[in-house]
């Protein structure tokens, strides 16, 4: 019954993950989504648009959806619509998310001026931005590492303001509210424009009110094609990456050669319908728009469609609730009804996984890489080796312990592979010496692999100080099965760490022709390594047992976190390819908790509750 | 005595002295990885892991605080060894850890013989340039070059060791001494005319140094900055001098002057390692994604010759593909000059096989060692699943696993099986 039960949930959790997959569907007459996956070229990939809306805001505000009014809400792509084309409603968006005291002030900000008491519009910075850039260029001239956390917070914040500008300057010239309109009376003769430009450099007669008008927009396009960093206008088949172009450029070109451009001349007929509010208009326009880029790169289109609905199903989401979900359910297990709840929490682990484990194949697919590219790719897949692992243990032990643990890792790991995608696009291209699948694939990948089973030892084990310390169900049975879950995986970790040091030796002396140079990454790999064989020296030697073993692996998972994190603070060496700063205290605080719980576990066992039975 | 000597045995083939060790090592490697901030790598190598001992400045004194890389690396030597001689039977049981504990002997052993036997160097080339020699990093020298001959330069190096001793230099190859006077291991030069600080120092009486002034300066270790040393060094011929030269890294031109109607040379360089082949730079490439400035590529599109002919080829060198030739291993380091001039690291590992037989041995010994507990636990604990749930017919929730067999490797389970 119980099986029954535990299967039962498992269909309607996985159920509603599948119909998170099915198409997403429009806020409102307007078919936005559609709008959302026509591709552009930045930051040296294609990708949709709407990924470019979800990134930029998320590097913001810090979230996707745009509130305007309480209850009231825009999604991505209705907020890129805004900016692309209604530069002005745009504009009074609340969505720049501003916390620093001191920018507050410089920019004479309470912090009740803002929706949520953090975020503000554009509209309201325009008569400070002059201040604001030049604090940004005072701080400029600080080093990134030693800049104050105002120097930080104002260069951030300029910076956001320059991408949001840029993306002003796409498809519209900036400052001009008609742009759109003259565009479309030049259009109605494009022929006789172009040829307009032709007699003015030829200095023959013309019609002086038209050669105005588009000698105006020629200046204006060669603006936006400086400002604009999308490059949304593709080349014609056959073309490479290299020649995708900017709005403007395609315009500059048109005018050079009479023909106007197919995508500037879409994506302008999206514009005007847009500022119309014409739904009708609107859906048409971004239906031809569609299927001209159907036509012309039909693979690079269908790519882009499943990236808009892998963003907006958002598979990590989900996984982190069901993990959140199944930790509590497994710990309840422990107190109350184990029968009934051990299978549901290992049914609902098992979900999770699944999502998870979707959408890295579908990252992988996007971006044909093996799993592990960046700091964010290497959270989500520790998280989910450290959950694969899990569930071997439950599939074996089934008490419940393998669910908590994996419940634990899976939604710490996402949330932090949350925080980390608040710097942008988490699908970046490699920087040179990175550029190698098969390094990535074996490498780094064994090294992530010994990271979650470091990780996983050390989270076992704090569930067996804390277990043992605060409640009364760490029986002898189930400590013993704990300590060797933990030997277990030990074993495991020290084998995929030494491996994947040693594959990173070999990469340093294939690249660089030295086996081993003492770089920061490499001396934490290398940390690991050694703390692990201490773990199974120190237990085959009887110097600890149960307990001190536990202790021990608790210790690991400071060691881990300074290898994966810690080291790129430091900012020097080869590997630093992941400097962040703010992270700074959420490592310090991790290496605190993981401390008091040692200090915890070292109250002798005579005293824990558990011995008290 | 036989106890005492029992007693050192006992402690060399302890786990006690293994996990000490480990623990040494582990505070010795994290104190030099927060140390590169200051030092950089060069030096923190040189500080702590190729040195028996490591010492802190305390007021004048320097006192020894920590066993060095050399001492620890050399006691878990002893400690393997001396462990593995004891205890040693052969079963199949302990292969795996018997293999694995021999690579490590051996990865120790191969770090040691990198550490005394690897060089870089470096090798800047613009376009169209060719060179046969690598520059030193770290290293300068005092060159003497005598050119009278048409064909070939004889060149006299005397290292910058030698010449910090300030003692009177005699060479078979050179009509003449050659006399240290002054030697600065780092400074800066300026001219003769500017306000000069108090410390400004000028002994020369030919060539540059004529109009210039060196200036001492602190030595500095700093990962980004190199140490540009002033050495004032006279000429003195059998009957007089010839005069006082300043010479400097910083002077990159050798100073002229005739001797016994032969014109001779003199400078101060980088070290340089002359190579039994020589490249030149067709041209460099810095690629970027489009759109961006991220990049995604660097190489050297390079001519390589010997000078017996027996090679005279192109050769490109890129990021993760380096050429390995005649012994030494050359990859693209860096670039300067606008994308103009390209920068080649070449490197000199002779013992560079060693790590790879050492990687082969302990992957091979673990994955033996730990696969069979893996097994050994699968097997009984699917046993137990059967058992416990053919007996109850109903969720198996057994006891944990009996016997000593670890869970460990569990990952590799075979994913068809289901209760």
């Amino acid at each position: 019954m119980n099986m029954n039960l535990s299967r039962a949930i498992a269909l309607v959790a996985l159920a509603t993950v599948a119909l998170m997959w099915r198409s997403p569907g429009n806020p409102g007459e307007y078919d936005v989504t559609a709008f959302g996956r026509q591709p552009t070229l930045v930051n040296g990939r294609i990708k949709p648009l709407d990924t470019v809306a979800r990134s930029t805001l998320l590097m913001l505000q810090g979230h996707q959806r745009v509130t305007i009014a309480p209850g009231q809400s825009l999604t991505p792509a209705e907020w890129l619509l805004d900016v692309f084309y209604r530069p002005t409603v745009a504009d009074g968006y609340q969505v720049f998310e501003i916390v620093n005291p001191d920018v507050l002030a410089l920019l004479g900000f309470a912090p009740e001026d803002g929706a949520g008491r953090k975020r503000f519009s554009a509209h309201q910075m325009l008569s400070h931005l002059g201040e604001l850039d030049r604090q940004a260029k005072l701080a400029d001239d600080t080093e990134s590492a030693v800049r104050s956390p105002f120097q930080r917070a104002v260069v951030q914040l300029r910076d956001n303001v320059m991408v949001y500008q840029r993306l002003q300057s796409t498809f519209v010239a900036p400052g001009s509210g008609d742009f759109l309109d003259r565009l479309a009376a030049v259009e109605r003769d494009f022929p006789a424009a172009a040829a307009v430009l032709q007699s003015k450099r030829t200095d023959a007669l013309h019609d002086s009110e038209m050669a105005k008008r588009v000698l105006d927009l020629g200046r204006e396009f060669s603006s936006m094609d400086t400002f604009s960093y999308l490059r949304p206008i593709p080349p014609a088949p056959g073309g490479t990456l290299l020649d995708w172009k900017t709005a403007g450029a395609a315009w500059t070109e048109s005018l050079a050669d009479g023909r106007p451009s197919v995508f500037g001349q879409g994506f302008a007929r999206v514009g005007r319908a847009w500022l119309a509010q014409e739904p009708e208009l609107f859906n048409r326009a971004v239906r031809e728009l569609d299927e001209q880029s159907n036509a012309a790169w039909p693979k690079l289109t269908r790519k882009c469609t499943v990236e808009a609905r892998f963003n907006s199903a958002q598979p990590f989401y989900a996984s982190m609730s069901l993990y959140v979900i199944a930790f509590l359910i497994a710990v309840s297990s422990w107190l109350k009804w184990p029968r009934s709840l051990q299978p549901i929490a290992f049914a609902l682990i098992g979900v999770a996984f699944v999502v998870a484990t979707g959408g890295i194949v579908i990252r992988m697919w996007l971006e044909g890489r093996p799993p592990v590219t960046n700091l964010y790719s290497s959270a989500l897949f520790v998280g989910w080796a450290a959950v694969a692992l899990c569930l071997v243990l439950e599939y074996f032990y089934r008490n419940a312990i393998g669910s908590a643990a994996a419940g634990l890792i899976g939604f710490a790991t996402l949330l932090i592979a949350h925080h980390l995608a608040l710097a942008g696009d988490t699908l970046e291209m490699m920087r040179a010496v990175l550029d190698s699948n098969f390094w990535l694939a074996t490498h780094v990948v064994t090294i992530a692999i010994g990271y979650s089973a470091t990780f996983l030892a050390g989270f076992l084990a704090i569930i067996y100080i804390l277990r043992g310390t605060l409640t009364r169900s760490l029986d002898p049975k189930t400590g013993e099965a704990l300590a060797k879950m933990i030997y277990g995986i030990i074993c495991f970790a020290t084998l995929f760490s030494l491996i994947g040091t040693v594959l990173g030796g070999i990469w340093a002396d294939q690249s660089w022709g030295r086996f081993w140079g003492w770089d920061p990454k490499e001396n934490g790999a290398l940390l690991i390594v050694m703390w692990n064989s201490i773990l199974l020296h120190a237990r085959w030697g009887g110097i600890v047992k149960q307990r001190g073993l536990a202790m021990l692996a608790v210790f690991g998972n400071v060691v881990t976190a300074w290898s994966w994190f810690g080291v790129n603070m430091l900012g020097i060496g080869l590997h630093s390819y992941g400097f962040m700063d703010a992270a700074f205290w959420w490592l310090i605080a991790f290496v605190v908790t993981q401390l008091v719980i040692i200090a915890v576990g070292s109250v002798p066992y005579g005293r824990w509750r558990s011995a008290r039975i | 005595m036989i106890s005492l000597l029992r007693s050192v045995r006992d402690l060399f083939v302890s786990l006690r002295l293994t996990v000490t060790l480990l623990l040494l090592g582990m505070l010795l490697i994290f104190a030099a990885t927060l140390d590169q901030v200051n030092l950089g790598t060069w030096a923190v190598q040189q500080k702590y892991f190729h040195s028996f001992i490591i010492y802190a400045p305390v007021g004048r004194f320097a006192v020894p605080v920590f066993p060095g890389g050399y001492l620890i690396g050399g006691l878990v030597l002893l400690n393997l060894i001396a462990a593995h001689v004891y205890r040693f039977a052969f079963t199949w049981r302990k292969f795996g850890i018997q293999l694995a504990h021999s690579g490590l002997i051996l990865l120790l052993v191969g770090e040691l013989l990198s550490g005394l036997w690897q060089r870089d160097y470096h090798m800047r080339l613009s376009d169209r340039e060719t060179k046969n020699y690598g520059e030193s990093y770290r290293d300068n020298e005092l060159v003497v070059i005598d050119t009278s001959d048409a064909t070939f330069d004889q060149v006299v190096a005397i290292p910058e060791g030698v010449v910090a001793k300030k003692a009177s230099i005699q060479h078979p190859k050179l009509p003449f001494r050659v006399v240290p006077k002054t030697y600065y291991p780092n400074s800066m030069l300026q001219a003769r005319t500017t306000a000069a600080p108090p410390e400004a120092v000028n002994q020369a009486t030919a060539g540059f140094g004529e109009t210039i002034v060196a200036i001492p300066q602190p030595v500095t270790y700093r990962p980004n900055e190199s140490n540009t040393p002033t050495a004032f060094v006279e000429i003195v011929g059998s009957d007089k001098s010839v005069g006082v030269f300043l010479v400097s890294t910083q002077i990159v031109m050798p100073q002229e002057f005739s001797y016994m109607g032969r014109t001779w040379k003199i400078a101060m360089r980088p070290t340089r390692a002359y190579q039994p082949f020589s490249l030149t730079l067709l041209k460099f490439s810095h690629d970027r994604y489009p759109g961006t400035e991220i990049p995604k590529n660097f190489s050297s599109s390079l001519r390589l010759k010997t000078p017996n002919g027996h090679d005279d080829r192109d050769v490109l060198i890129y990021m993760n593909s380096p050429l390995r030739y005649a012994g030494v291993t050359v990859y693209q380091a860096g670039f300067e000059n606008n994308d103009r001039t390209t920068i080649l690291q070449v490197v000199r590992n002779p013992s560079w096989i060693l790590p790879y037989i050492a990687c082969a041995l302990m992957s091979l010994g673990l994955s033996l060692q730990f696969g069979m507990h893996l097994f050994g636990f699968i097997r009984k604990r699917s046993a137990q699943l059967r058992n416990s749930s053919s007996a109850t017919s109903q969720l198996p929730r057994p006891s944990p696993a009996v016997g000593s067999v670890p869970v460990a490797s569990a990952v590799i389970a075979p994913r068809g099986v289901r209760p």
